[in-house]
């Protein structure tokens, strides 16, 4: 029998910004296997030129509003590279537990509002406030704690004001930082519970085989600065990003592509645990087995669990963070900023992969030119070509257009794109 | 649903993206330990970001970001017609945002910068009411889930809106922030509309002045204090032009004024 399917998905649901899928199967042939990025483009790269370097983090948190912090971080990197800044150990350690603040927020997010409602058959997580109101309890809490998390050491939870060029504004004092301590210790139930919960839902079964870059551990599971890592073998400092990275233009796209060693290539929680696995938390590594995910996985799907076992792992760490944050005696925070002519690139793990931003600075701390290359830009091609393949696998005897529209938008939705941030 | 035994008004709301980085539609969701009654409040009819469900039949309208492309002009206008409330929801909305920075440079040159011999289509940065027009302003970037609730309050059971007429300044002297001024620094706080409570310079940053100006700001003290801090015009003009809402008092004659007296 010769199959017919046609799926045509305009702005894109449940995810960050404008992106359209476009698939076409005529007698059994796929004629076309689209994922397009329509979003509006914004321009920040040259909204930063001219600016001082006291400027640069707080623009640039506005590239994204989920990911703002992320943004931020490698902001303020760029411009402590440039200027030869090392942060004081206080502030570094505040930097990563505003990270981890992220990482669960997002994560959190994408898992119970994004993506869940597919493998659920809703629409979206709204009706599970009356369906299933102990996971919409969960979802909210774990949420609320994320966002607290980044209030109290970024000083608000979307845009942040604290984290600045030099370290950090500000030390929480130490009755908020305890009060945290209390409800991650607290969200460790609940997300065995949502473990539980996810370990019911039927991912799909398909394996497109790609290269994975993210930040290479030194020490510990990476999240901010190091080198960088593929799963092919590559590996750069992170200055050299322009290596790893190779964006180039498409004309359907107002979003940049990228490659390395392949065609295209994927970031985000399934590279980062694919680079990185022993490094994580032992309860997450625990988790992970609950799923059957170890690396190499090349299931794009399961990078919804590799998500959720990063939340795991940020919550227990966070833990570590606070109790140490708690007994430190040097509470100093800031380190003493002198511009100069130069030029600094910084990298930070954003929740949906490895984001860089780079600027060159005149003598005066004005930015003369400036490069941020977005985890959602590198994965653009990587969906791309997985729609293919997910197309070519799935378009058998049987196979509706409905499903075929699900299955290619829950392909979408597992990357958990940025797409606004991605065209920037 | 009945509220306290009286049947009450569920306002149909959508939620609508233009150019921005979708920050305020978050702050709906955020709130935590009152998102269920927010959302028992209101019937999401529309909410891409959220939701799967794509309905027409709504009254109130929330427009996240700026318009930066002819597209974006039609796809407003047709939300226009069908809204009866159609509110400006955070500074990309009500200002332009960050976006209207771009409109100081060359948007051939921009697009040469960015996508090479590939360029897109753009064009100057606009707030919702230079297109259409608007109902409500709520400001902010982030808007505020405590205002986006009260707004709802005042749709739902009619509850006044409420105006903040004063400062930042007066936030900040609530929560017992030691004045950034104080510290060395500048803020927009003395001239920016309240409503936010003050979370940047107790999180250790002067104000940027995302809520644009407070009504009938001092803008002559506030030069004033500026310069005998010793702060450059350029300086006060890199915040003023920041989020679009101090577009009219950028390089306005009166800080030409205050600073001139300082040439020689």
């Amino acid at each position: 029998m010769k199959i017919n399917l046609d799926v045509n998905v305009h702005h894109l649901t449940r995810v960050e910004g404008h992106g359209n899928i476009r698939v076409r199967v005529t007698g059994g042939k796929i004629t076309e296997a689209r994922w397009d990025i329509v979003e509006t483009p914004r321009y920040f790269e040259v909204m930063l030129k001219g600016k001082h370097y006291t400027m640069a983090g707080i623009l640039t948190a506005r590239i994204c509003g989920i990911c703002s912090i992320g943004h931020c971080l490698a902001s303020v990197r760029a411009t402590e590279n440039a200027f030869g800044i090392t942060i004081p150990e206080a502030a570094a350690k505040l930097r990563l537990l505003a990270k981890h603040g992220e990482t669960l927020q997002s994560h959190t997010l994408h898992l119970f509002f994004l993506a869940a409602p597919d493998f659920l058959g809703l629409t979206s997580a709204i009706p599970l406030k009356d369906l299933k109101p102990e996971v919409f309890g969960l979802a909210a809490r774990l949420k609320g704690l994320a966002n607290h998390l980044c209030e109290v050491v970024a000083g608000r939870t979307t845009h942040p004001v604290s984290i600045q060029v030099g370290g950090m504004a500000k030390m929480p004092d130490k009755y908020a930082l305890r009060d945290l301590k209390a409800q991650c210790q607290r969200a460790v139930d609940d997300l065995a519970a949502t473990v539980e919960l996810f370990g019911t839902l039927e991912i799909p079964d398909f394996v497109r085989e790609t290269e994975f870059v993210s930040l290479k551990a030194a020490k510990e599971y990476p999240f901010i600065g190091g080198r960088l890592l593929s799963t092919d073998g590559v590996e750069h400092p992170e200055s050299d990003y322009r290596a790893m990275t190779n964006e180039y233009v498409t004309e359907n796209n107002t979003s940049k592509w990228s490659k390395l060693s392949r065609e295209s290539f994927a970031v985000g929680a399934l590279a980062r645990l694919n680079n990185n696995y022993h490094r994580l938390h032992r309860k997450a590594r625990e988790a992970a087995g609950q799923f059957g995910l170890a690396p190499i996985c090349h299931n794009p799907f399961m990078n919804n669990v590799a998500q959720l076992v990063e939340c795991v792992h940020v919550v227990h760490d966070s833990i570590r963070i606070i109790n140490e944050l708690v007994d430190t005696s040097n509470g100093e925070t800031m380190a003493p900023v002198m511009p100069r002519a130069s030029q600094g690139v910084g990298a930070v793990e954003a929740p949906r992969g490895i984001l860089y931003h780079d600027y060159e600075y005149d003598a005066l701390g004005r930015v003369v030119r400036a490069n941020c290359v977005i985890p959602t830009t590198q994965n653009n091609a990587n969906i791309h070509y997985d729609m293919a393949a997910l197309v070519k696998q799935f378009a058998v005897d049987g196979m509706t257009d409905e499903r075929l529209e699900l299955l290619c938008s829950m392909l979408v939705r597992a990357y958990d794109p940025c797409i606004s941030c991605s065209v920037h | 649903m009945k509220h306290l035994g009286m049947e009450q008004n569920r306002p149909r709301i959508a939620v609508f993206d233009f150019t921005g980085c979708e920050g305020c539609e978050l702050q709906l969701a955020n709130k935590e330990e009152t998102l269920g009654a927010f959302l028992n409040a209101i019937e999401v009819v529309s909410f891409r970001e959220v939701s799967s469900d794509r309905g027409d039949d709504y009254d109130v309208a929330l427009i996240d970001g700026a318009i930066t492309r002819p597209d974006e002009v039609e796809r407003l206008k047709t939300i226009r017609q069908q809204a009866k409330i159609l509110v400006a929801m955070g500074s990309c909305a009500c200002f332009g945002g960050v976006n209207r920075l771009k409109n100081a440079y060359d948007l051939d040159e921009a697009n040469r910068e960015v996508y090479g011999d590939l360029p897109k289509e753009t064009m100057p940065t606009m707030a919702v009411d230079e297109v259409v027009p608007v109902d409500l302003k709520v400001p902010g970037c982030p808007v505020s889930k405590d205002e986006m609730e009260r707004v709802v309050q005042h749709l739902v059971w009619d509850l006044p809106l409420p105006s903040y007429a004063y400062p930042v300044c007066l936030e900040c002297k609530q929560r017992y922030t030691v004045c950034r001024f104080d510290l060395g620094e500048l803020c927009l706080g003395p001239i920016t509309r309240a409503g936010c409570g003050a979370p940047c310079p107790a999180g250790g940053l002067g104000c940027w002045g995302c809520r644009g100006p407070a009504e009938s700001p001092n803008y002559d003290e506030f030069f004033a204090l500026a310069k005998e801090k010793g702060f450059t015009e350029q300086e006060i003009n890199d915040r003023l032009s920041f989020f679009g809402g101090f577009q009219d008092v950028v390089s306005t004659t009166a800080f030409q004024e205050n600073t001139n007296e300082d040439q020689p």
